[in-house]
Parts: C-alpha cells; structure tokens; sequence
C-alpha cells in the first residue's frame, strides 16, 4: 500500500486545492506575488499619507536588507528563526491542528539550550551545540506534548491550550530569571554569559576557518541546521509511513482511523515534533546570539512562524522563502527609521500586518478571480482546437 | 534621482566608512551627533522612555542641534541600533534601559571613540557613563504620602513586570508606607510576565479596581503605559494614583496623589550638554534624593491633595535620608 499512496500523494504537497484549480506555479508562484505586491501597495498608500516617498522607503528597507554582506547576515538571521517556526506550524497544520505555541515552544528550546550551555563550560563548541541542539528540541516538544496530548485524549481544543502555554512559558521563565537564574548583583533579569568556548559559531566565524571572509553578524551555523530541517521535514511528511499518517489524519481523521491508523497518536507525534522544531529557534538565539539567558528573547517569532507556513502554503520551500521576506521585514524595516525619522516601527508592524492580512486572511482574495482567468484560457484553448 | 543618492550614501556609510550622516531636522552641527536608543516601550511611553526623549528634545531646542534616535522592537536590535548609530557617526549615544547593558558591553569596545551614557545600569568601560537611580528613595517618599492620604490604611502598587528594578520601587515603597503607619498593608499585584505588561492601561485599571475592592485607596503604579490605565481607574472611583518617571499629576488633576519623577530627562541632557562641553566624564553615578535624580512632584494640580502635615513628614523623611539618618534599603536580586 506504502509505495502506490507515497507516489500519488508526494506530488501534493499543499492543503486541498480549490476544484478547477491553479497550476502549481500560480498556486506557490503568482498567488503569493499578487498578496505581496497588495500589501506593499496598501503600504505605499499609508507611508504617502505620512509624506515620505513610498519607492525611496522600500528601497532603503531593500538595501538595508540585503544591500551590503552584513545587512544580508541579519537578515538570514531573522529568517533562521521564521524556518524553525514556521516548519513547526505547517508540520501541525498538516495534522490538522493550529500550533500557536511556537513562541512558547521556542521560548523553552531557548531554556534548553541556555541550560545546557551554562551546565557545560570547557566543552567544544560543537558538542555544546548537539547538546543544546537537543535539548532545545526536547524542551519545545515537551512543551507542546502537553497540548497535544490534551486534545488527543481529552479534546482540549489545541488553539485554546497552546496559547495558554504561551503564557504559562512566559511565566516560568519570568520567574526563573528573576529569582532563579540571575546573575547576582545586576538590575537585568539575566543568567550569566556562557563560556565564550561554548557559543555556537557565527557564520563569519565558521567561513573564517575555510578561508572565506564575511561581515560579522549573528547568523551563525543555526541557519544551515534550519535548512537541513527544511530537507527533513519534506522527507518525514512526503516520504515516510509516518508523514503519511499524519497527512491523512489532518485530511480526514474518519479515513485514518478506518485506515488503521490511531489519530491520538499521530496528534500527540505531531505537536511533539511541531514543538522540537519551535525550540530549536531557541538554538540561534541562545547559542548563537545572545550566549545568555534573557527575558523576552523570542519576541514574536513563534507568531510570525504562522504567517510564513501560510504564506509558504506549508512547504518547506515556501517556507524557506517567505521566511525570506519576513527576515527582509525585520531586518529592513527596522533599519529605515535611521533614513525616516518620521517612520517609527509601528509602519514596519503595519506592513508585516499587511502582508499577514493579504497572504493569510484574504489569500482567497484574488484566488477565484486567477482562477476564473486561467479556466476561461483553458477553455478558450479547447474551443480553439475544436474549431 | 536623490533618492538613489541617498541610498548609495546609505550603503556606503553602513559598508563601514566613518562619515557623518546626514542627520535630519533643523541645524546639523557636523562634529557634534548625539543620539538615544530607545528601549522596546518606545518613545512616546508617556514614561521611562518619553523622560529620555524630553531631554533630548529640550537639549535640541536649547542648542538647535538635531539628535538622532532609534526604537528597538527586539533583543537583537538594541546591539544593532547601537552598533549603527555609533558607526554613522554619533558622538554620544545613551542607551536606555538596564537590557542594553549587553549590548552595549560588545559595542562600545568597538567604538572606544564614541561616548556612551548608559541608563539604569552599571558597566564598567573607559568610555561608557552609568547612570542609575535609587528608585526606592523616591518610592519612599510617595509611599509616605500614600500612607497618610490612605483613609483605610490599605495602599495598592502596580508594577508591569516583576523584574529587579520594579521590586525596587516597590521595596521604598513599602518602606515608607510601613514607616508612616507600622501597621499599614500594601496589595501588590504585577501586570503580566510579558512585555505587553508594559502597554496594557486595560489590564492596569482592572487590577487597580481589584485593589481597590480589596480596601485600598491609593494606588501607585509603576508599570510604563499600563499605569496610565491605572491613573484612570483611580480617577474614575474616586481614588487617589501615584504616577511614576515623568510628572503625571496633570493627566487627571486633583485624583493624582503625586508622582514619583525619575529624572531621566536630566541624565540626558547632561550626558549630551557634558559630551558637547568637553566635561564629559566615565563612571558610575547613582543618582538619589541627594543628587537630586529622584523626587516626588507637587504642582498646581496636587496642591490641594497635600497637607501641610504631609509635606512636612515627606520633608523630614527627603533631609533624613540625604542626611544619611535614615536609610531605605533597596531590592537586592
């Protein structure tokens, strides 16, 4: 059975794709360009009202982006922590579940790798970082079992009890930085800075040994890990009984179950790997960036994570790709403030929200319209070859 | 066309030639830049924040020379923001906020040209000032004023997150209600473990209606742009609030006991007018009731909320503790 149903489903990769549907290279290609290209026109419209040139913003935030070596680090930077969550998301959401936890989840991968990485000073990096890696990975799956196992076996709806754990993580982490893990002696709710032999390399560190020079920035060696889950995160849901399982489970729980498969455990498997994804976000800033414990390090990532599994239509590539843009968002539109003083950081949140509202809320906006237009092709076609 | 320009100036500057920005507003003064760094509450927090941004902008009207300022939004920009400010030319920076002590850490060990003035907490670098406040001093004093305003005896405190430096301001205040009335309780309550702790007037006028339920009648809020939500609850039952960092007694006069002012605005403004003088010096200050850093704030809208008896027991109390006869022990994480 295995071989046949992999072989028919690897090719579909998104959820259930309307009737008379897009090419693919509409669905993943045009649609997203046409949601984007709406936000940033809604955006223009609101930087104009301010009364700065709209081309000018954009193309501050663009050079600052990815204008010069070291803005591009910053950016992949961001973009590292987006993968990580946003594969978390779409991973869940291929089980049918809606995984807002990812900023809870990262925020306890965080505590895992921080943990690890205070307990071990004096190892080499790099077993630091399988350590940290790890633990980051257990911590977040811990955290989102919990939910998960609540909806598997007692229906506790997953949206409500991930966000709760959002809170509960900020909570306990509050608590551990204030009273548990602080350096003594300091204002600042911190632990102390790990040994400097344990810091995951940055990537002009890591480039450096091969004889590459770079601009120093905080992208480090979690960005190729990222994509490496990327890489496993397709062979899992495309290419494994298990993927599989999972895929049918979020289609139709009724099917699975007459399929012999048990949804409870599949729901319970997928938050776990959903949330070892989220917290290896922990990783990058942990062990990457920060080489400390602090408040607050996660700062949305898990949130944004949603939009990019949507914008990415729940595939890594896609993912890859709209972490891309929000990676450009963060770091280019926190940068245009310099240029505009008149533009604060509130219009980068409006333009991520944009963005948000056009390819998540209103991805149906212009769907039907592009799919009307390629039908009447299709059709005009058929009628041209009849004649 | 000049918005290419622009851009190519950009990219050149941030490629990491040392040039003068361009700076915008009114004068520029080529050799002088200052600039502040804003912490995640932003600038217009009506608080911490805006105190930094009055003294820069009454530094800017004074001298007619335009500052720079950047708002962080995440962990990773603090360093950044910095990191950029100093590399497009500014002279003195301040950084806002204990969390960038850090950041700062790393970048003013790149630019050891560059003056730093640092808010609220201490590093120790050869071109880094440390500006603290002894937050539990001024706390003290409201705290006097709120224990004899008190008709129950009960007095309510609203801090935003529970970090270090909110137990501090809740450390004089207890102090110096308990100083007043030995016998007087204070209801503590935080507004969250996130930083919307900071931004959620909503949360803060529920918490503040709580306390007031639960008998107290005067409520002191530390908690940014959430105490304004707590000013506005005590305004509307009929209670008296207590505002922090920036004299907020005018946001509802006549139902605001006090403020207790942080003078960040000062610290500043004297960072900058020193780095323009040429007095500027490194080093910590620990800025209190001596110093003149911290204080509590009467005006024309709480003039009448304040005896003559409480002014003079918040006098005595303010000469005792910079006479050093009384001491007011502050939070040690």
């Amino acid at each position: 059975m295995t071989s046949e149903t992999h072989g028919a489903a690897s090719g579909d990769a998104g959820p259930a794709r309307a009737p008379g549907g897009l090419p693919a290279w509409a669905d993943y290609g045009l649609l997203p360009l046409l949601n984007l290209t709406a936000a940033l026109a809604v955006s223009a419209l609101v930087i104009l009202a301010i009364g700065e040139n709209p081309l000018a913003v954009l193309s501050v935030m663009v050079g600052e982006a990815l204008g010069y070596p070291e803005a591009v680090g910053y950016t992949l930077y961001y973009a590292t922590g987006y993968i990580f969550t946003g594969l978390a998301v779409a991973v869940a959401f291929h089980a049918g579940l809606f995984n807002i936890g990812g900023e809870g989840q990262a925020y306890l991968g965080g505590l895992g790798a921080g943990l690890v990485a205070l307990a071990v000073p004096g190892w080499p990096w790099w077993a630091a970082a399988l350590a940290g890696t790890a633990a980051a990975g257990l911590f977040g799956a811990a955290w989102a079992w919990v939910p998960g196992w609540l909806q598997a076996r007692r229906g506790s709806h997953i949206v409500i009890t991930t966000i709760m754990f959002n809170f509960l993580a900020a909570s306990l982490m509050t608590w551990l930085l204030v009273d548990v893990l602080i350096k003594p002696g300091q204002q600042s709710p911190e632990s102390r800075e790990f040994d400097p032999g344990v810091w995951l390399p940055t990537m002009d560190r890591a480039l450096g040994w091969v004889g590459i020079t770079v601009a120093p920035s905080p992208l480090n060696l979690s960005f190729l890990w990222a994509l490496t889950c990327c890489g496993l995160v397709y062979l899992f849901l495309w290419h494994t009984r298990w993927g599989y399982a999972l895929r049918v489970v979020g289609r139709n729980e009724r099917a699975a179950v007459y399929a012999g498969m048990s949804p409870a455990r599949v729901i319970v498997l997928a938050m776990a790997l959903s949330g070892a994804l989220a917290g290896f976000s922990g990783v990058n800033d942990i062990l990457g960036v920060q080489h400390r414990l602090l408040l607050n390090v996660t700062n949305g990532v898990g949130f944004v994570g949603i939009a990019v599994a949507l914008m990415g239509r729940n595939h890594p590539v896609g993912i890859v790709l709209a972490a891309l843009l929000f990676g450009i968002l963060a770091q280019g539109g926190g940068q245009v403030s310099f240029d505009f003083p008149r533009l604060n950081r509130e219009l980068v949140m409006v333009i991520q929200g944009l963005v948000i509202l056009f390819a998540g809320a209103l991805e149906h906006l212009f769907r039907p319209r592009v799919a009307a237009l390629f039908r009447r092709r299709a059709m005009a076609a058929v009628a041209g070859g009849g004649l | 066309m000049t918005a290419m320009g622009r851009i190519r100036a950009v990219m050149m500057l941030a490629l990491g030639t040392v040039a003068m920005a361009a700076s915008p507003g009114p004068a520029v003064s080529a050799d002088f830049v200052p600039a502040v760094v804003y912490d995640m509450g932003g600038k217009f927090d009506k608080s911490f924040n805006e105190a930094a941004y009055r003294g820069a902008e009454r530094f800017a009207h004074d001298t007619g020379i335009a500052y720079r300022d950047f708002g962080v939004t995440n962990e990773t920009q603090r360093e950044q923001g910095l990191r950029t400010l100093a590399r497009r030319g500014a002279t003195v920076v301040v950084a806002m906020g204990f969390a960038q002590a850090a950041p700062l850490e790393k970048v003013a060990r790149e630019f050891p040209d560059t003056k730093f003035c640092l808010i609220d907490e201490k590093l120790d670098l050869p071109n880094v000032r440390s500006l603290t406040f002894k937050e539990h001093e001024g706390s003290f004093l409201v705290g006097i004023l709120a224990a004899m305003a008190s008709r129950t005896g009960t007095v309510g405190f609203v801090g935003g997150m529970d970090i270090p430096l909110i137990r501090n301001f809740l450390a004089g205040y207890e102090q110096g209600v308990r100083h007043t009335r030995p016998d007087g309780a204070v209801i503590v309550n935080m507004a969250g473990t996130t930083p919307t702790a900071w931004r959620d007037p909503a949360r803060g006028a529920e918490l503040a209606v709580s306390q007031f339920g639960r008998g107290a009648d005067v409520v002191f809020a530390a908690a940014g742009a959430t105490g304004l939500g707590v000013l506005q609850a005590a305004a509307d039952a009929g209670k008296l609030g207590i505002g922090v960092d920036s004299n907020q007694n005018h946001l509802h006069p006549g139902k605001v006991l006090t403020s207790m002012i942080k003078r960040v605005d000062v610290a500043v403004y004297d960072c900058f007018a020193a780095a323009r003088a040429g007095t500027w010096t490194a080093g910590h200050q620990a800025l209190g009731l001596k110093e003149d850093g911290v204080g509590y704030a009467i005006d024309e809208h709480n003039r009448a909320l304040i005896s003559p008896a409480m002014e003079k027991a918040v006098e005595e109390a303010r000469a005792g503790i910079i006479a050093g006869t009384l001491t007011v022990q502050p939070y040690q994480p």
